[in-house]
């Protein structure tokens, strides 16, 4: 790739530039700043969206009481149970059986606690799912 | 602290971080020159290592061995300090930036909000520099940056202590100790060609090296047919992503090592090594095809089951190229 043939065009940046490795009019390798390639935004939003789309559901779920505020809270967060279960410091099991609605509501503060510590955010809003999707 | 920290925007975290590190304590060794040396090349694919439900593919080695490889070859005293809580992980960073040292950090990046939204994902290993602090901010140098950025104290502990999914910081510190002289990087060199050419060509397992990108031409081929047109776009999106997105200097790491060969041939002193920078640099344009035509099948716009059939082919031909030119580099170092 030569330096003037470096993709320059809108992607998920967000106007940040990342250094690619191209040939400059000497031929010697040199970095060229890329404001991002068509490509890198196509990719990218295959994995976005497919993580959206399950943050989506996960939400509507919890509206009509068929998932836990939990389960979408982690899900908005990236986790998985396992990862939730390493970061809030409670076991894997136990993690899965607080994911179901009925056993989230019954849940002691002290662990509600862990989950939004873990998640980063406060227990009450750890029992809140929003109107609207994200 | 260092006002004016010497910053410079790389292409990869792990070798960009390593040669800032070295620079602070005056070893001036280029990105390209440290990601060739610490032997980051590499191809692997293993089906059933799930990385976010996806099989594992990277165009390099595993993480930290970029900095293992460089530090043998190079003799370079690295000192690693992991922690068990997070209070003695942030009390020891505190320590060292407060005496002026400058180190390499471990973190994941979906807790470092200086970063895009849509690249934030839970992966354990990014690494960075940091090499100060300000009121409640620490001050990073993250080679993927133009510049250096800020990071919130609670940023910085999340990310270096998050736990669960592969490779866990577990607040890992990074730092060399008391440089010695640089060496002569003639011997060096030739070692980790060597060796990066022996990783390639010869590793008796179908999933590494060139025989990795023949395995994956294999079931690429094939996706449509077995996984479903669904499946087999995330699968395509994520080789590509690996390839291009995730800071790779473009063609997963091959324009960076052609970089390599090219200031190699001048160590060596072998203008046959430049030819060779040439020839990679010719196998990247042909990967950035795959992805510019992966792509469009994962826009749909093309014909899927004649598509995989044609990325499939491009990477054969990949595969064929690089095993021809790190053939011809081993028989020349």
């Amino acid at each position: 790739m030569k330096a003037k043939e470096v993709p320059q065009e809108i992607s998920m940046l967000e106007g940040h530039q990342r250094a690619c490795y191209a040939l400059g009019e000497d031929g010697r390798y040199t970095v060229v700043p890329s404001t991002g390639w068509e490509v890198e935004k196509i990719v990218n939003a295959v994995a976005v969206d497919e993580i959206r789309a399950t943050i989506e559901s996960a939400r509507q779920r919890a509206l009509r009481g068929e998932a836990s505020a939990l389960e979408f809270h982690m899900l908005r967060c990236h986790m998985t149970p396992a990862m939730l279960a390493a970061n809030a410091g409670i076991c894997k099991w136990r993690v899965r059986r607080h994911l179901r609605p009925d056993i989230f509501a019954g849940l002691r503060a002290a662990i509600l606690a862990r989950y939004a510590d873990a998640l980063r955010m406060n227990p009450e809003e750890l029992k809140q799912v929003p109107g609207t999707a994200l | 602290m260092i006002e004016d920290f010497p910053h410079r925007h790389a292409a990869h975290c792990e070798s960009g971080t390593m040669a800032t590190l070295l620079r602070t304590r005056g070893w001036d060794l280029s990105e390209p020159m440290v990601f060739g040396i610490g032997g980051g090349l590499f191809f692997i694919h293993i089906p059933f290592l799930k990385v976010g439900g996806l099989p594992l593919t990277a165009y390099r080695d595993a993480p930290r061995i970029i900095l293992k490889n460089l530090a043998k070859r190079l003799g370079v005293p690295m000192r690693y300090e992991r922690f068990r809580n997070t209070a003695d992980g942030v009390r020891r960073l505190d320590e060292l930036l407060d005496a002026g040292i400058p180190v390499g950090l471990q973190g994941n990046i979906y807790w470092l909000s200086y970063f895009p939204a849509d690249m934030r994902f839970q992966y354990n290993g990014h690494n960075f520099v940091c090499y100060g602090r300000r009121d409640d901010h620490y001050l990073l140098s993250d080679p993927v940056f133009e510049t250096v950025v800020t990071c919130s104290a609670d940023d910085l502990a999340r990310a270096r202590f998050a736990r669960g999914g592969p490779f866990p910081p577990k607040g890992l510190i990074y730092y060399p100790d008391a440089l010695p002289r640089l060496p002569d990087l003639e011997q060096p060199v030739r070692m980790a060609v060597r060796d990066t050419c022996r990783r390639m060509l010869d590793v008796p397992i179908p999933l590494l090296g060139v025989r990795g990108i023949r395995y994956l031409a294999r079931r690429v081929g094939k996706w449509p047919s077995r996984i479903g047109e669904k499946h087999a776009r995330a699968n395509l999106a994520n080789i590509i992503r690996m390839q291009e997105e995730i800071g790779t200097g473009g063609a997963g790491f091959r324009f960076l090592y052609a970089a390599f060969l090219q200031e190699a041939a001048g160590i060596l002193g072998k203008d046959s090594l430049q030819d060779l920078s040439g020839q990679l640099t010719a196998i990247g344009d042909r990967w950035r095809e795959f992805a510019v035509l992966g792509a469009q099948v994962c826009r749909g716009r093309e014909n899927i089951e004649p598509a995989y059939g044609k990325l499939a082919e491009i990477m054969n031909d990949c595969a064929a190229r690089e095993q021809h030119l790190f053939t011809a580099l081993r028989s020349m170092v």
